[in-house]
């Protein structure tokens, strides 16, 4: 046990924690039991952007396996796809086992860096979304450990309520000890992939709209120039695909799988290197190197899925100040909100390094999953930006008017008050979680500021 | 809890009717606030003075409390009663000071008493109260409005400037115990202010007001600075100053 400063990938709010880095269920229990007034929660490999996996005076137990997979940690049956896995066990390690053998994780994030138990607690969702659901329909069952210190299994059919508090619940309800998952069946570790440039928002809102042929791809998202003003404001980059057949794949060995970090970003970075105009530059190149007619080309996973894993820690570039990532999703019927949200970005001049636009399918059963039928945008600022709690606060208002909501993984600056309007079973939900965690016990930065775990008092 | 965009919820400033304090307030509250609390000796003029923060942020709840900064025995009784009260210390700014110019300390000893406590003792017990709830809170910060006086004690008002100068060497070796835990310090040091406390005084060069020195009081926070100074330009004079020889400092017309 030691005193560390932590902060989310944003690298912002930095608070302490007792922090105990342990994979081992009986430590994590030990340190469950024993925690202080200040409580504890679980922390996978430190990827939601902001305060969700801190604790700020009290404990903070790290399960990250690492590159220390055991064997049991990973068990794949290969004729089921049935995967029983460790919490602590990451979707990289996951693929390393899992592609070569004809399988692949149903939902993936942007990054393959975030553990089991974490995709769990943020209820992940991925570029396939609009045909799949996000990562916790995909969870057959999962055992989780109480605050109380009992460990208990939950399936979707015979613990429907705890089951789906879990999902999405931020930590706020148990730890995560293990979890078994259907994975998807492919015949090869490639991906074929449709590449079109959208010259505005009105011709990427069409595209990607169900009738614009968007449910014939499994995966499908739009990266947005939010730099772009006048006639070609939210113009962007949409590419799609599914995973290829055998037969489209050269070479004898379909399955192969070899991810490779590229770069890492150095360690000190100036604040102001990814500011308007070099995103500006970069986002004019990104959008020029797209193919102006529709093209399909086949892609590994790595390129398709995770582009940003190959910089390692690229969290970095935003220098000292951090960043912060904003993503919220509005119903489908309301783009006008859309539109004018990247216009206020765009006027703003704020500069994000990544922005990408996403048609999202129907809710699952969580309380508190993010995901709803509509148009979710994501993008990323400099924390250190002049006015930025106004803006913010002005989209945030502009967001909840039309009925959307924040994703709390990325979330680094909510209210208590726009948590409520813009997840309306949260009450049911803060019910749920008293009875597993009658104690008190699981808390987080972002539960206190958020107001979903009771104000501590320090005597 | 403090946010991601340097926001914060909860807000405490022990010299509430402080022009400077009532100043930073202005820049430090932002959307996201919950509770701002005003420790002040007059609360009818508080109250005044923060009438427009609940016009501006519909979330917000202001709190007043009334104490005399002399009276170091009630520093940490305040305390826990606003921790009881509000939970969490974000930040806590302490603006409470006392000038006394022109007194005649020679003819009256005694009159440097309220000044000593009020600048220094008062404010050491105040501070080892809040760093005490900020570590076991795991975050939060300080923010003591110190003075350039302190910098080289001169003539003229060496009470205020002994004061200063002990309150600034205590708040920076605070800073340092309290590496690692993640609450801190944050050292201000303003030169001649033009307000109440200094109505009627002869200007000295450099002279700012009270928004330029919350101006960059805010950019010390967010930048998690240890020390500024307002204007950042008397850094640099008092490196100066400070290495003077004493006869030539002697001869200054300071």
């Amino acid at each position: 046990m030691s005193m560390q400063l932590l902060s989310g990938w944003g690298r912002t709010a930095w608070t302490a924690a007792n922090v105990i880095d342990s994979t081992d269920p009986l430590m994590i229990r030990d340190a469950v039991m024993n925690s202080g007034d200040s409580g504890v929660i679980s922390r996978g490999m430190g990827r939601s952007y902001g305060a969700a996996a801190q604790n700020a005076g009290g404990t903070v137990v790290v399960m990250n396996a690492h590159d220390d997979v055991k064997g049991p940690d990973i068990l794949l049956d290969s004729k089921t796809g049935v995967l029983d896995v460790a919490a602590s066990v990451s979707l990289d390690a996951i693929l390393r086992i899992s592609v070569p053998r004809g399988w692949f994780i149903p939902v993936t994030p942007g990054t393959r860096f975030v553990t089991v138990g974490g995709s769990i607690a943020s209820d992940v969702h991925g570029k396939n979304h609009h045909k799949d659901g996000s990562f916790g329909q995909h969870v057959l069952s999962m055992t989780v450990l109480l605050s109380s210190g009992e460990t208990v299994v939950l399936t979707p059919q015979d613990s429907p309520a705890w089951f789906w508090a879990t999902v999405g619940g931020m930590g706020l309800t148990g730890i995560v000890l293990r979890a078994s998952i259907a994975m998807l069946r492919i015949e090869s570790s490639r991906v074929r992939v449709e590449t079109e440039r959208l010259p505005n928002f009105d011709s990427v809102i069409e595209a990607m709209s169900s009738d614009g042929q968007d449910d014939l791809y499994r995966y499908s998202v739009c990266w947005v120039d939010l730099l772009a003003t006048g006639s070609s404001l939210g113009r962007g980059v949409l590419t799609r695909g599914d995973h290829a057949s055998s037969a489209e794949v050269k070479g004898d060995e379909p399955c192969a799988y070899d991810p490779r970090l590229h770069v890492s970003a150095p360690a000190w970075v100036p604040n102001g290197l990814l500011n308007k105009w070099s995103i500006r530059a970069f986002n004019e190149a990104w959008y020029r190197k797209a193919p102006a007619k529709r093209h399909v080309g086949i892609e590994s996973i790595p390129a398709f899925f995770h582009p940003l894993d190959g910089i390692s820690r690229w969290n970095r570039l935003y220098g000292k100040q951090g960043f912060i990532q904003y993503q919220f999703i509005v119903p489908l019927a309301q783009t006008d909100v859309l539109r004018k949200v990247i216009e206020t970005f765009s006027q703003a001049g704020v500069a994000s390094f990544l922005a990408v636009l996403k048609r999202m399918g129907p809710s699952n059963l969580a309380p508190m999953s993010f995901p709803t039928e509509g148009w979710t945008l994501t993008l990323d600022m400099a924390a250190g930006i002049k006015g930025l709690p106004e803006l913010l606060s002005r989209v945030d208002s502009m967001v909840l008017d039309a009925g959307g909501r924040h994703y709390l993984a990325k979330d680094s600056h909510l209210s208590p008050s726009a948590v409520r309007r813009g997840y309306p079973r949260l009450e049911e939900w803060m019910a749920t979680r008293q009875e597993m965690d009658p104690l008190g016990t699981w808390r987080s930065d972002l539960a206190r500021r958020l107001l979903l775990v009771p104000t501590r008092r320090i005597k | 809890m403090k946010n991601g965009v340097g926001a914060v919820q909860n807000i405490v400033l022990f010299g509430g009717t402080s022009e400077i304090g009532q100043a930073v307030l202005r820049k430090i509250v932002q959307p996201g606030i919950a509770h701002l609390v005003l420790v002040s000796r007059d609360i009818d003029t508080a109250e005044t003075m923060s009438d427009d923060f609940t016009e501006k942020f519909e979330d917000i709840s202001i709190h007043h409390v009334r104490y005399d900064a002399q009276s170091s025995a009630t520093m940490c009784p305040i305390v826990d009663d606003i921790c009881a009260e509000i939970g969490d210390l974000d930040i806590v700014v302490i603006a409470q000071g006392l000038l006394q110019e022109n007194r005649d300390y020679y003819s009256d000893p005694m009159a440097l008493v309220p000044v000593a406590n009020v600048n220094f003792t008062s404010t050491m017990v105040l501070m080892y109260a809040v760093a005490a709830k900020m570590k076991k809170q795991g975050y939060g910060k300080i923010v003591l409005l110190s003075s350039v006086a302190g910098e080289r004690v001169r003539k003229g008002n060496p009470v205020y400037g002994a004061t200063k100068a002990g309150i600034d060497g205590f708040a920076l070796a605070l800073d340092h115990e309290l590496a690692g835990s993640g609450a801190s310090v944050l050292v201000v040091r303003p030169g001649f202010v033009t307000t109440k406390m200094t109505q009627g005084m002869k200007k000295a060069p450099f002279s700012t007001d009270a928004e330029s020195v919350a101006n960059v009081v805010s950019r010390g926070i967010t930048a998690d600075k240890k020390v500024v100074w307002a204007p950042g330009i008397l850094q640099w004079m008092f490196l100066v100053l400070k290495n003077l020889p004493l006869a030539i400092w002697r001869r200054l017309p300071l």
